[in-house]
């Protein structure tokens, strides 16, 4: 059925996506959390009046500078590539996907772009309390821009709130709260944007044990390691509990993600949690489904039970139950899903055909058929499967999202614990003395660009065949174009990005060796 | 003499980008990436294909609907 999709085309528009969202990505953490530290210093200078705070503030403030400027305007490239290499995908989101969006830019202008001026220039210009008032609205704007884009992105990985138009192929979002609240949407925004506080945490606590074992700054450097360690501490636990709330998301609205990212093959009651693992090709793939076993592996028993349905001898359908389905447990097969796909593609189908005949009849038949719950929740809710010819399409790289999960997971971890440590040592006194964890800390800035950028390959990666969950195959959603012309402009973003990220770098480095003059 | 408030909007940003010391390259940067973006990408390799394509809504969702639900 999808003989006619150049597979290059999807790869490279895949690709370029990837390569513009991870690059973008970059940049955005570091200002989601750096604003915030921010503030919380400047509070620190406005409620005591001591002028060190101030000096501590502008030199972070500096850096955030240098991340905001480089990074600004890198995430409108996503929305170029949505009309031209993803328009049927645009078309078929529809409102669902504008709304939010235009929310996200009238705010970002607004808040970021007026606010952002009187913190960069307002210092002895308007009050100190106007002025503080300003930095903590560019770090709500920032978030705020950022909780509008993971409510688009939740609403891909699980679509509700929406009407499915047969006459114009768009969704159209007839419940607003559905779509801002879902639990996966609320889950998302929190699990991102604590992953953006804890980055900016351990990145201000590297710098600054740069600065300890230099022996210069240390004022400046014990004093942004006890409000980044604090800050970093609090939202560790935070995200380690959205993350949790995040996973037993996925376990009912992304089955087969949850599967992959955890290696499962064969659905268990009382499943154990890999914690380590190293997979392995598996002797006896007859259904060619790339399986892997743990060469090597240690197992918390029982405990992906409870991490998914919250009892230990839960039953947790594997990547085999969910394709071939399971009776047991209620799983219908993807074979079926892809004749009940097929036939709301047809009905689609006949409903146009009916209507370009000016049939009016059957027109209205077919089209009552979209608004039928019945129809909605036994057919359309598995258009997407229609597209598919083989029911392995449907297992993502599992590998892939295995191991970019557990990087995740296992350096989140490794942040909490450090944080802890660096609180500890400021509390005993014992910083400059502790010289393994200060060089550790500096080493974990570049980790926490990976942990963070993990996480998006678990969501995004972990959720492939689709782009939108269950509605639309990825390869469905690309526009038909010349495959050269999206190679060129793959090719031209990793110059600019690469570019770009030399600059901030550069720019930023230097900025830290000269210090807070 | 008070100034009016545009007179003191405008110096509050002409006093801001005049002493700016990092801030000068930032700038410099921000614009050849907004030139580079819309002046080149945006008008030369990013049209918004069914824009480009099709005149009018209607034309828009029937491309759709075909590439949606017809057998490839």
């Amino acid at each position: 059925m999808l003989e006619n999709i150049d597979p290059s085309l999807v790869s490279w528009s895949r690709g370029q996506f990837a390569l513009t969202a991870i690059y973008h990505w970059i940049f955005v953490p570091l200002t989601l959390g750096l604003s915030f530290i921010i503030a919380m210093m400047e509070t620190l200078y406005v409620r005591t009046g001591k002028e060190e705070w101030k000096r501590i503030t502008k030199f972070w403030m500096t850096l955030f500078g240098i991340n905001f400027a480089i990074g600004v305007a890198t995430g409108i490239i996503l929305e170029f590539e949505f009309g031209t290499n993803w328009s049927n995908y645009s078309w078929f989101v529809g409102d669902i996907f504008g709304a939010p969006l235009a929310i996200e830019g009238i705010m970002a202008f607004f808040l970021e772009s007026t606010f952002i001026a009187v913190m960069f220039f307002g210092w002895n210009k308007v009050s100190k309390r106007f002025h503080l008032t300003s930095t903590w609205l560019v770090a709500f704007g920032a978030n705020l821009s950022a909780l509008w884009i993971l409510v688009a992105n939740a609403w891909m990985q699980n679509p509700v709130g929406m009407q499915f138009n047969p006459d114009t192929a768009r969704n159209e979002m007839v419940n607003f709260w559905q779509v801002f609240l879902s639990p996966v949407a609320i889950h998302k925004f929190i699990h991102t944007i604590t992953s953006g506080y804890v980055l900016a945490s351990i990145f201000v606590i590297g710098i600054s044990s740069w600065y300890i074992l230099k022996k210069r700054e240390q004022f400046l450097a014990k004093r942004s390691i006890l409000v980044a360690s604090v800050f970093g501490l609090v939202s560790s636990l935070m995200l380690i509990y959205s993350g949790d709330g995040s996973t037993r998301q996925i376990v009912h609205v992304q089955p087969m993600k949850f599967a992959a990212i955890e290696g499962l093959y064969n659905g268990q009651s009382g499943a154990g949690l890999v914690a380590i693992g190293i997979m392995a090709t598996a002797p006896g793939d007859t259904n060619s489904r790339n399986v892997k076993d743990f060469a090597f592996h240690i197992e918390i028993p029982n405990f992906l039970s409870y991490m998914a349905y919250g009892k230990f001898d839960a039953f947790v359908p594997g990547v085999n139950d969910l394709v071939d389905g399971n009776v047991d447990q209620n799983i219908i097969p993807v074979r079926d899903k892809i004749e009940r796909g097929k036939l709301a593609r047809e009905t689609l189908a006949e409903l146009k055909t009916a209507r370009d005949n000016r049939d009016t009849v059957k027109y209205a038949l077919l089209k009552a058929k979209f608004s039928d719950p019945d129809f909605k929740n036994t057919y359309f809710r598995y258009f997407g499967y229609g597209f598919l010819d083989d029911h392995n399409q449907v297992i993502p790289n599992v590998p892939l999202a295995f191991y970019s999960f557990h990087t995740m997971v296992g350096l989140g971890f490794l942040f909490l614990f450090i944080l802890f440590l660096f609180l500890l040592a400021l509390f005993r006194n014992t910083l400059e003395k502790r010289k393994f964890l200060l060089r550790l800390s500096i080493l974990c800035i570049p980790l926490a660009y990976l942990a963070s950028q993990a996480g998006w390959i678990v969501a995004e990666m972990g959720r492939q065949p689709w782009v939108i969950q269950d509605l639309l195959p990825t390869m469905a959603a690309v526009s038909h174009i010349n495959t050269t012309s999206v190679q060129v402009t793959f090719w031209l973003f990793a110059v600019l990005f690469t570019a770009l990220l030399i600059a901030e770098l550069s720019i930023m480095i230097r900025q830290i060796k000269t210090g807070s003059k | 003499m008070e100034r009016s408030l545009f007179q003191r909007i405008f110096l509050f940003y002409y006093d801001g980008f005049r002493n700016m010391t990092v801030g000068k390259k930032l700038w410099v940067i921000i614009l050849i990436k907004l030139f580079i973006l819309f002046a080149i990408l945006k008008l030369f390799f990013f049209p918004d294909i069914l824009k480009v394509r099709f005149t009018n809504d209607r034309d828009r969702a029937d491309y759709v609907i075909e590439q949606l639900s017809k057998p490839r």
